[in-house]
């Protein structure tokens, strides 16, 4: 443990220089498939400080988990590439890298965790062969120190008994167990930057909360910044600090989380916060008794057959002949709050009242 | 209602097994068929390897006064025409049998596994071609395929071990490229793909583990075939060359003119080469329920 703690030091004084750890800018991820071009991620562009939370919200379809994938440069080819744009970790673009280059930045400068950790970990290895395998790629040479450093990791991440934990097999522990045991091999080679792929959604209710404190205190110790994708806006609001809203592919509202819940000003994401059940909702109090949950009508149209003008118009309750006709600006509507929507006035005016 | 006695039960389910010995005799009563066969592959493996010290005679010199001696007496299953011992000739034939087999099937596999690796993992043209000739191979059966590689390579023992290892490599590389095609899309290769891991070191690392155990139970399987083809092959004159005593080679010496004068000269080579076959077959039948997840409880 001293020398996690030291470099939990180090990491703190480096974390101290606040800045942007990797900036993405206009990233276009495109689909070459039968059914034509898809734009899965179409000029996306944000940039995440040092030691920061990031969400990134959608729905199923929206481009964030390929969004995510292209930060690793792991979006398969055929059919995928990324064609444009660029991604700046501390300074060097991830899209010029070759594979071998690439290679040594996985694992080591950004890495990520999987929805599912019941298939994520290699059957037939040991918990501590997997951990230690990511630090015997890029950080030492020595067997043995990699497996003194996989025990200390799983102590890391809260998984009791890591002496005995590190020679068990993937099918002896339980899937919260296992998705700690993920963290804890995502986190090995102390990266700048982890990307958390719906990290809770294949676990039950009661561990989601234990997963997300765990990659929170994680986050506050090693000084890591953590890229949180996820659809559920009730993760978000208990773990990220800002958010970005994507639809089809493109994003849609950016803002701090507080901002973000208080004044919604894209009518998609005032969509999905309307679809989270609420218990004022459910206990027929007041006004508001029965009333239904309400629901986005329809679904993410297809990517390679969208509308012309906004691409959210068809679902919307507040488009008019503007939006059909033109996509609408990105713009900052409100100190650090951007979106790109015409009637992002009226939005607000609707949340509000 | 019956009294449920809980120990017995978790006896019975191994709750209670500790240490290698009880591991041991836990498969035995478990799989008492395939303690038969490990039984029967224990003593051939025994027998090939201690036969200078099994065995009264030297397998190779004739001794004219006991040519054709029937079994009992100085020579216990008999002497062959020229007078060599059938008992020593069965012991120091199973270190054929043994060598054949098990390189046989160690080749076949290994190439069959590197094939299948190959072709799964990678695909592209490499995939095509390869599996294309896998069909062809395929297309004819094995003791066909391993007659017509055994006439042309020429009789010896190590050409005896290719001429049955080829004609194995389809039935191993199918397996392995099927198990591959499904293993190469799960989480945990994207996962090793995330830390940083290089496509070749997926492949060994990753992949080629999980195919082992489908692997184990097709090379038992393909063992006792191996054996098969060898003394098939020893019968039609390609096998192993004399004065080698193979099993096969034993049989077909005698089987046209002795096998009504000197019968012993063809059941106790026959005997050998089924218990041997019958003991791969039990064991590896074990072996897949064993390594079977849905019989596992």
């Amino acid at each position: 443990m001293a020398t996690l703690a030291a470099r939990t030091e180090t990491q703190k004084a480096a974390t101290a220089g606040k800045g942007a750890v990797l900036e993405v800018e206009d990233l276009q991820t495109y689909f070459y498939t039968r059914n034509g071009l898809v734009k899965a991620v179409d000029g996306v562009s944000f940039s995440l400080q040092r030691g920061e939370t990031l969400a990134i919200v959608g729905e199923s379809g929206c481009g964030k988990s390929v969004t995510a994938l292209s930060l690793m440069r792991l979006v398969a080819d055929p059919p995928g590439r990324i064609v444009g744009g660029s991604m700046r970790l501390d300074g060097v673009d991830l899209v010029g890298l070759d594979a071998a280059a690439m290679r040594l930045v996985r694992g080591k400068e950004i890495s990520m965790i999987f929805q599912e950790p019941m298939t994520s970990l290699n059957p037939v290895m040991t918990i501590g062969r997997q951990i230690s395998e990511a630090l015997l790629l890029h950080e030492t040479n020595s067997r043995k120190a990699a497996l003194a450093r996989a025990v200390e990791m799983l102590n890391l991440v809260g998984i009791p008994e890591p002496q005995q934990r590190v020679k068990e097999y993937p099918h002896q522990l339980s899937g919260g167990m296992r998705q700690r045991a993920m963290i804890a091999m995502a986190l090995a080679c102390n990266p700048k930057v982890l990307i958390a792929d719906e990290p809770t959604s294949a676990l039950d209710v009661t561990i989601q909360a234990q997963i997300l404190e765990l990659i929170a205190k994680l986050r506050r110790e090693l000084g890591t910044a953590v890229i949180l994708i996820t659809h559920d806006l009730g993760v978000v609001a208990e773990t990220a600090e800002r958010v970005i809203v994507m639809y089809a592919g493109r994003k849609v509202e950016e803002a701090g989380v507080g901002e973000l819940f208080a004044h919604p000003l894209h009518p998609y994401t005032r969509g999905l916060m309307n679809s989270i059940p609420r218990l004022a909702l459910m206990r027929s109090e007041g006004a508001k008794a029965a009333t239904r949950l309400q629901e986005i009508p329809g679904i993410v149209p297809a990517l390679s057959n969208l509308p012309p003008g906004c691409t959210f118009a068809p679902r919307c309750a507040f488009a008019s002949d503007e939006c059909r006709r033109a996509y609408p600006p990105y713009e900052q509507k409100r100190d650090g709050h951007w979106a790109a929507c015409w009637h992002s006035d009226k939005v607000a005016r609707a949340s509000d009242g | 209602m019956a009294v449920i006695d809980h120990q017995a039960e978790l006896n019975r389910a191994g709750a209670n097994v500790r240490g290698r010995l009880g591991g041991l005799l836990f498969f035995i009563r478990q799989y008492p068929l395939g303690a038969i066969g490990g039984l029967i592959m224990i003593a051939f493996l025994a027998t090939a390897i201690f036969a200078p010290m099994l065995a009264n005679y030297d397998p190779l010199s004739t001794n004219a006064r006991a040519s054709l001696a029937p079994p009992g007496g100085a020579h216990a299953l008999g002497a062959d025409f020229m007078g060599r011992d059938v008992l020593a000739r069965i012991i120091y034939g199973a270190r054929i049998s043994l060598a054949v087999g098990v390189g046989a099937t160690v080749v076949g596999c290994l190439i069959g596994m590197t094939i299948g690796l190959l072709s799964g993992f990678f695909g592209g043209w490499f995939d095509l071609i390869v599996q294309r000739l896998m069909d062809i191979m395929q297309s004819l059966p094995l003791l066909v395929m391993a007659l017509v590689m055994a006439a042309s390579l020429g009789p010896s023992l190590t050409n005896t071990i290719i001429a049955i290892a080829i004609p194995l490599v389809p039935n191993v590389a199918r397996i392995i490229r099927s198990n591959t095609l499904s293993l190469r899309e799960m989480p945990f290769v994207e996962a090793a793909r995330a830390v940083g891991m290089s496509e070749t070191r997926i492949a060994i690392h990753h992949v080629l583990p999980n195919t082992l155990a489908p692997l184990i139970v097709l090379a038992t399987a393909q063992l006792g075939s191996a054996i098969l083809v060898e003394s098939a092959l020893a019968f039609l004159g390609l096998g192993v060359p004399e004065p080698h005593p193979s099993w096969g080679r034993m049989l077909s010496e005698s089987a046209a003119e002795y096998v009504r004068t000197a019968p012993w000269l063809v059941i106790f080579p026959g005997i050998a080469i089924s218990a041997v076959v019958f003991g791969t077959n039990l064991l590896g039948d074990a072996i897949r329920d064993m390594l079977d997840p849905r019989q596992r409880f």
